[in-house]
């Protein structure tokens, strides 16, 4: 990655992405409630997403805004990391990914709060907020499912396992990012242990590593993501909507 | 939430209707303020004094004896209507992985979350009736009972989720604000609250329309041929004409209802005749026009054939959003038996705790 463009850029996709994965869970949750919980956590992430795309936009210059950036790119050119783009799975994988997700982002958010570049401090102060949320929201399911019945164990542990190679990624160090992912890893494996030990589940050995998404090497899975999300936008050249 | 940060245009329409939520409010107050007969004599007639209570406008409430047929009436009706809100849910989530702006995403979000607030909301309500949600639940899985006949149309395009906002959440409004004074206090409560954020779903449904309507020719033709399609089975959402209606006059005696199906329809046609000038968007109906003798539209009648099939099952979408609803319940009954295990676990833990 270089410069601020690329690192704001490459949080906002996330974010879109994940909002985008969360919103394909409207009406088909396990219960009402979690109908509700699922989209407040989609709306706060797709809310940071154009926050973060619409100062992405400013900082190139190009005259790009949220839309623009959100619609109008190709595969190639987004920056997300992988874990987000993942299919949803089962109630199981979705929640292990949000609380993956999650768990990377109350950091990342809660030190961009307190960096020198002012728009990225107030993005940071307002969404450590809403990741906190969702970190506990996500960290309760893990522990109800893990320690729930043999089969909510059994889906819960397979869901870990699945997802876990997606998290290195986020890691990557960037030295000359705002903040250095790198040094949120720390925090991230405290709070992902004692939530996975409370939840009798096993944290899965390190081994495969994939990454590439932060330099637009995606999963086969973000094409059709994006078909999808773009398709009326792209459909109508140049309308307001 | 980002949702709800979203003002609505000024020239839109619903103003007069909010107007009317806040008295039925205001007035609502006035009369759990009014001292209300404290319960009846021990040796009243139980049907003297409930006729009494909805005679002096005040509400029946949960602990309060009612008629046996009053209480089913009742719970057929609000549970029809939460079933209506978590199926309504479908047609416009369809429409969320492709809104075409991320403020639109935004809105649609929060708007279908809204939606399964009120199902959540009323399910709430008919329990205080003394049938739990997960009967409910399955008898909407079973079919035993309704939901709205209007989310068994399909959503075909981008312009039907501004169509249902501006005709299907008004034909809602128009039904519901009348509920608002309605004799059992619960379902009066949750309708005010309902109609304020249907209110504004409306509201942002209009401006959708009114973007497309002004927009490139593409958009208004998109926008014109939502309207075609939606105009009637909003008609119809207000039920048979009062001649085929079985359940009116009793509901209107008990002061559940307050005005019948055409007066409502009736209603309805007049407002949205206006508000489609003001878009620039043809109601499809070449026989509408101002009647000045009754002060109000000549209109052509929905066909209640149709609606009967789609009562019946046999709409374009009827199976669909049942196979998903029931795909939903079932894929996520694994998710509630743990989570209910798991609060099994924890209680035992606490209760040791407490032992030791």
């Amino acid at each position: 990655m270089n410069g601020p463009f690329d690192f704001v850029l490459s949080l906002g996709d996330d974010a879109l992405i994940a909002a985008q994965r969360l919103g394909e869970w409207t009406s088909r949750a396990p219960e009402m409630e979690e109908d509700i919980a699922l989209a407040n956590i989609a709306l706060d992430q797709l809310g940071a997403a154009r926050l973060l795309l619409t100062y992405a936009g400013e900082l190139e210059g190009a005259g790009r805004d949220e839309d623009a950036l959100a619609f109008l790119r190709d595969d190639r050119e987004f920056h997300n990391c992988l874990l987000v783009e993942l299919p949803n799975g089962d109630f199981a994988v979705t929640m292990a990914k949000l609380f993956f997700l999650s768990a990377y982002q109350l950091p990342l958010y809660t030190a961009l709060a307190g960096c020198a570049d002012e728009r990225l401090a107030a993005i940071g102060a307002k969404a450590r907020k809403e990741s906190a949320y969702h970190l506990d929201h996500a960290s309760l399911w893990v522990k109800r499912l893990g320690d729930g019945t043999e089969e909510s164990h059994r889906r819960m542990q397979a869901a870990v396992d699945e997802v876990w190679p997606y998290t290195h990624e986020l890691f990557a160090a960037d030295p000359a990012a705002p903040v250095d992912p790198a040094t949120l890893r720390a925090d991230f494996d405290a709070t992902v242990s004692a939530v996975l030990d409370e939840a009798t589940l096993t944290r899965p050995a390190d081994g495969w590593m994939p990454g590439g998404g932060r330099d637009g090497m995606h999963s086969e899975h973000l094409s059709f993501l994006l078909a999808e999300m773009q398709v009326l936008h792209r459909a109508h050249p140049g309308a307001k909507w | 939430m980002y949702g709800n940060d979203f003002s609505a245009p000024d020239d839109a329409p619903g103003g007069g209707l909010l107007g009317e939520v806040e008295a039925a409010e205001a007035a609502l107050r006035e009369a759990a303020a009014r001292a209300r007969r404290g319960g009846p004599a021990p040796d009243e007639d139980l049907e003297a004094y409930f006729a009494d209570v909805i005679d002096a406008d005040q509400k029946i409430e949960p602990r309060d004896w009612m008629p046996e047929a009053y209480r089913k009436t009742l719970i057929r009706q609000i549970a029809q209507h939460a079933h209506s809100e978590i199926i309504g849910m479908q047609p416009e989530g369809n429409w969320i992985s492709r809104a075409p702006s991320l403020k639109r995403k935004a809105i649609l979000l929060a708007k279908v979350q809204d939606e399964a607030g009120h199902g959540l909301y009323l399910y709430a309500a008919a329990e205080t009736l003394g049938i739990s949600r997960d009967e409910l639940v399955e008898l909407l899985i079973s079919g035993r009972q309704k939901y709205s006949s209007i989310f068994n149309y399909p959503t075909l395009t981008w312009a039907d989720v501004g169509a249902i906002g501006w005709l299907v959440d008004g034909a809602a409004i128009v039904n519901q604000v009348p509920l608002c004074r309605c004799s059992y206090g619960p379902y009066a409560r949750a309708m005010i609250r309902v109609c304020k954020e249907e209110s504004f779903h409306q509201r942002q449904g209009y401006e959708i329309l009114h973007t497309l309507a002004h927009g490139t020719p593409g958009q208004k033709a998109m926008a014109q041929d939502a309207i075609d399609r939606w105009w009637y089975p909003s008609l119809a959402m207000f039920g048979p004409p009062d001649g085929d209606s079985t359940h009116s006059a009793q509901s209107m005696a008990w002061k559940i209802k307050r005005f019948s199906n055409d007066d409502l329809r009736q209603r309805f046609v007049d407002m949205c005749v206006q508000q489609a000038e003001i878009l620039g968007l043809r109601i499809p109906d070449p026989d509408l026009r101002w009647n000045d003798e009754r002060q109000g539209y000549d209109y052509t009648q929905p066909d209640y054939d149709e609606l009967l099939q789609v009562i019946k099952g046999n709409g374009p979408c009827n199976r669909q959003r049942m196979e998903h609803r029931r795909r939903a319940h079932a894929d996520g009954a694994w998710v509630r038996e743990a989570a209910a295990a798991y609060a099994a676990k924890r209680a035992e833990k606490n209760k040791e705790k407490v032992a030791a």
